[in-house]
C-alpha cells in the first residue's frame, strides 16, 4: 500500500521539477532568501516599503495593526515608526496617492503589493528591485531587467546608484540575432554598498512575503502537531484493524 | 446490537426503520473479504464531500459574492477571521484531493471491471456524479475572482458559444452578460453554493443505495453472491460492519495525513492547487500570458486544443468525456477483473492511463507545435482505448484484426494528410509512428503470440 502512496504522491509532485524556466541563466542568479521568522529583517522591511514604496503602493489587505504584531513591533512603535500619514493604528496599509492621477503620472497604477510575493513570487521581487538599469529611451531614465519596459521609476536608486546594462549578440536557431543583457555593473554609486543595498532588498522583499501570507508561521507550527496526531489516530485505528480482522479466514 | 430493541431505541424504530437500515447498510451488509488498496476512495469521496460541505458552509459565511468585493473577502477570511486560512486551505486542498480520490475511485473501476452487469446503472450515477463535481469545481474556482478565475472562466463558457446555431445566445445566457462580470459571479455562487452540492448529495444516495442492491464488487471480479450458505450469507463476504469500518479508519488517518501535509506546509502545491496568478485580482482589461485551467481538467482541456478547429475541438473533448458513460456496453467482455484479463488488456489500460498523465501535463503548457502533435497523438490514443475495449469483448477472427488495423490507422493517416504541410511533415510523420506502434501491437502482434489470452476465472475469490 505504501507503495502506492508514495508512486502517487511522486507523480504529483515531480511535476513541480518539470515547469521549464525560460529566465536567461545570469538573471536566474538573483534568488530570494526569505526567513519569515526572522522579525529584525521584517522590520527593516516594513521601513524600507513606507519609506520608499508607500508613496504609491498600498497594501490594501493588511493592517498597521496587525502587521506591526506580527513582525513585532508594539502600536506605539507602529505610530511613531511606520505611520506618516493621518491614517490611524486600525486602517489598513493604504497609500495616500491618488489611483487616477498615479495612472496620468505613470502611465499605469502602481498595482497594490499585499500579494505580490505570491503571485509572482519572492525572486522575482528581489531580482525587479535589483536589476534596474539606466535607460535614456525610458521617460522614467530606467529599464528593468526582470521586467522589462517598467512604468515604474528607480524609487531606490539613492539607495543602490545607478547600473548599465552590458549587452552581448545572440543569435538564435532561425538565425535571428538579439541584443540581450548579459550583465549588470554599477557606474554610480549609491548611499549604500552593493552588500549593504542587496540585504536592504532582502529585507523588502521578505517583509513582502510576510504581506502576501501573514499567518505562514502559524500554519506550519500547527501543522507539525496534526500531523503527529494522524500518526497516532493511524496507528490506532491499524491496531484496532487488526484485532478485528484476526479472527477472519 | 440485540434483535429485541428496548427503550428510545424500539420508541424510534416502531416510527422509522432504523434497525432495518443499520442493518441493510452496515451490520449486515456483505463485502467480499479482499478488498485492497484501490478500495479505501469509495468512502474517502464521502469524507472529502463532507470535509468541503462543511467548510464551505463556513466559508459562505464571511465571502462576499461580488465582483468588487469578492476578492479581498477572500484576503479578509485568510487574514481576519479566525483560522479562516485553514478553512479556506482545507476547501480549496478539498476540491483538488476530491478529484484524486474520485480518480483513483474510478481507475478502480476500470482495474476490476466493476462498472460491468449488473453495476451499469451504479457506474452511470458515478460518472452524473463526476460531472457534477466539475461543474462544482469550475464555478466555485470563479468565485476567488481572481485573473485565473476570471479567464479560466471565459474559456470555458466561451466553448458553448461553438454549438451551431444557438451556441453565442446561449453562451450569453449561461454569462447573464456579454462578458464574464458581476452577474455570473452570483449566479455561479447560487449554483456552487446550493443547486449542484444538493444535487451532488442526492446523487450520491442513490449512487450507495444502488451500490447496496447489487453488492460490491472486487478484485477477483467473482460475484460473491452466486456463493452463499444455509443462511443466505455469502461464504466471501464479511459484515461491512465493523471490518470494513475500522479498516476505513486507517484508509482515513492515512489520507487526512497527506491532506494535511498538503493544508498547513503546500497549499497551493507549486501552483497546482492554488494557481500563482489567481492572487492578482481579476482584470478583464488584462489577459494573462498563459491561462491555464486547473489540473484536473487539463486532460480535457489538452484534447479540446489537440484539434485546431474551436468547434471539432470542443466536440472531442466532449466526446471524450461522454464516451466513459458507455463504458458497460463498450466492454461487453465477461471477464470483470484484470487479473483474468489478457496482457493486451493490461496495455491497454496502462497505454490509457498513460496519455491522460500526459494530457494533463500538456494542457498546462502553452501550446508549442511540439506540445500541440503530443496532444493530438495522445488524444488519438485515449479514444483508442475504447475501441480497443470493444475489440477485446470476444475473441475476433483474423481478417477482422487486419480490418480494424486497416481502417483505424487509415482514418488517422487520412487526417494527418489533411493537416500535414511543408513545416509539420517530419513533426507529423514522428507522430504517426505512435499510434501505429500501438495499433499493430494490439491488432498484430495477438495473431503470432498468446498476449490475447484471457486467464481461467476461479470459482471463489482468492
Amino acid at each position: 500500500m505504501n507503495k502506492y502512496i508514495t508512486a502517487i504522491f511522486f507523480i504529483v509532485f515531480s511535476s513541480q521539477v518539470m515547469t521549464a524556466s525560460e529566465t536567461p541563466s545570469e538573471l536566474a542568479k538573483y534568488v530570494a532568501y526569505t526567513n519569515i521568522s526572522d522579525q529584525a529583517s521584517l522590520q527593516r522591511g516594513a521601513k524600507y516599503f513606507v519609506n520608499y514604496c508607500l508613496g504609491c503602493h498600498s497594501l490594501e489587505h493588511a493592517s498597521y495593526e496587525r502587521t506591526g504584531r506580527d513582525i513585532g513591533l508594539t502600536n506605539d512603535l507602529v505610530e511613531k515608526n511606520l505611520i506618516f500619514t493621518q491614517n490611524k493604528i486600525t486602517d489598513k496599509i493604504i497609500s495616500s496617492m491618488d489611483q487616477q492621477e498615479a495612472e496620468q503620472w505613470l502611465l499605469a497604477k502602481p498595482p497594490d503589493l499585499t500579494l505580490v510575493a505570491r503571485a509572482r513570487g519572492a525572486d522575482w521581487v528581489y531580482s525587479y528591485l535589483m536589476t534596474f538599469y539606466k535607460d535614456e529611451n525610458r521617460p522614467t531614465g530606467v529599464n528593468n531587467w526582470r521586467y522589462p519596459n517598467t512604468a515604474m521609476p528607480h524609487v531606490l536608486l539613492p539607495l543602490q546608484g545607478m547600473q548599465a546594462a552590458n549587452f552581448v549578440n545572440n543569435t538564435d536557431e532561425d538565425g535571428i540575432t538579439r541584443k540581450e543583457i548579459q550583465s549588470l555593473s554599477l557606474i554610480q554609486d549609491g548611499s549604500l554598498t552593493r552588500q549593504e543595498y542587496a540585504i536592504a532588498v532582502q529585507d523588502i522583499t521578505n517583509f513582502l512575503s510576510y504581506t502576501a501570507e501573514p499567518m505562514q508561521l502559524e500554519r506550519k507550527s500547527i501543522g507539525f502537531w496534526v500531523l503527529l496526531f494522524f500518526i497516532i489516530f493511524g496507528l490506532l485505528g491499524y491496531f484496532l484493524k487488526r484485532e478485528f480482522w484476526k479472527d477472519l479466514h | 446490537m440485540s434483535n429485541k430493541p428496548q427503550g428510545l431505541l424500539s420508541w424510534i424504530d416502531a416510527r422509522f426503520p432504523l434497525i432495518k437500515v443499520w442493518e441493510e447498510h452496515f451490520a449486515k451488509y456483505y463485502a467480499p473479504k479482499n478488498f485492497n488498496f484501490w478500495y479505501f476512495f469509495g468512502s474517502l469521496a464521502l469524507v472529502v464531500l463532507v470535509i468541503q460541505i462543511f467548510t464551505g458552509i463556513f466559508l459562505t459565511m464571511h465571502y462576499k459574492p461580488d465582483a468588487n468585493l469578492a476578492f479581498a473577502s477572500i484576503e479578509y477570511i485568510m487574514r481576519d477571521v479566525e483560522f479562516g486560512w485553514l478553512i479556506r486551505y482545507m476547501h480549496s486542498t478539498g476540491a483538488s484531493a476530491f478529484f484524486i480520490v474520485i480518480y483513483l475511485h474510478m481507475f478502480r473501476a476500470l482495474l476490476y471491471g466493476s462498472f460491468k452487469k449488473p453495476r451499469e446503472l451504479l457506474w452511470l450515477f458515478g460518472m452524473v456524479i463526476y460531472v457534477a463535481l466539475m461543474a462544482e469545481a469550475f464555478m466555485g474556482y470563479l468565485l476567488p475572482w481572481g485573473q485565473m478565475s476570471y479567464w479560466g472562466a471565459q474559456v470555458i463558457v466561451n466553448l458553448f458559444s461553438t454549438i451551431p446555431y444557438v451556441g453565442e445566445d446561449l453562451a450569453i445566457w449561461i454569462r447573464g452578460d456579454f462578458a464574464v462580470s458581476d452577474s455570473t459571479l452570483t449566479r455561479f455562487y447560487a449554483f456552487h453554493v446550493a443547486a449542484v452540492p444538493l444535487f451532488l448529495v442526492f446523487l450520491v444516495f442513490l449512487h450507495i443505495v444502488s451500490l447496496h442492491a447489487v453488492g460490491s464488487n472486487n478484485p477477483d471480479g467473482i460475484e460473491i453472491k452466486e456463493n452463499k450458505n444455509a443462511d443466505g450469507v455469502p461464504l466471501d463476504g464479511i459484515p461491512f460492519h465493523p471490518y470494513y469500518t475500522v479498516k476505513d479508519i486507517v484508509g482515513l488517518a492515512v489520507f487526512l495525513f497527506f491532506f494535511s501535509l498538503v493544508v498547513f506546509y503546500m497549499p497551493e502545491l507549486g501552483g497546482y492547487f492554488i494557481e500563482h496568478s489567481n492572487f492578482i485580482p481579476a482584470n478583464p482589461l488584462v489577459t494573462p500570458d498563459h491561462i491555464a485551467p486547473l489540473w484536473y481538467f487539463t486532460p480535457f482541456y489538452s484534447i479540446l486544443r489537440a484539434i485546431p478547429d474551436t468547434g471539432g475541438g470542443a466536440f472531442a473533448m466532449l466526446l471524450s468525456l461522454g464516451i466513459l458513460f458507455f463504458l458497460p456496453w463498450i466492454d461487453q467482455n465477461p471477464i470483470k477483473s484484470i487479473r483474468y484479463r489478457s496482457m493486451l488488456f493490461k496495455v491497454n489500460l496502462f497505454v490509457f492511463v498513460l496519455s491522460f498523465f500526459v494530457l494533463g501535463w500538456l494542457g498546462m503548457r502553452a501550446p508549442v507545435p511540439v506540445y500541440s502533435e503530443m496532444a493530438l497523438r495522445f488524444s488519438e490514443l485515449y479514444f483508442l482505448y475504447f475501441v480497443i475495449l470493444w475489440f477485446l469483448s470476444k475473441p475476433r477472427p483474423r481478417l477482422i484484426s487486419y480490418m480494424y488495423f486497416i481502417f483505424l490507422l487509415g482514418i488517422i493517416t487520412l487526417y494527418d494528410f489533411m493537416r500535414v504541410n511543408e513545416d509539420t511533415q517530419v513533426l507529423v510523420s514522428i507522430g504517426w509512428l505512435l499510434p501505429f506502434l500501438f495499433l499493430a501491437f494490439m491488432f498484430l502482434l495477438p495473431m503470432f503470440t498468446n498476449i490475447n489470452e484471457d486467464r481461467i476465472v476461479p470459482e471463489r475469490i482468492t
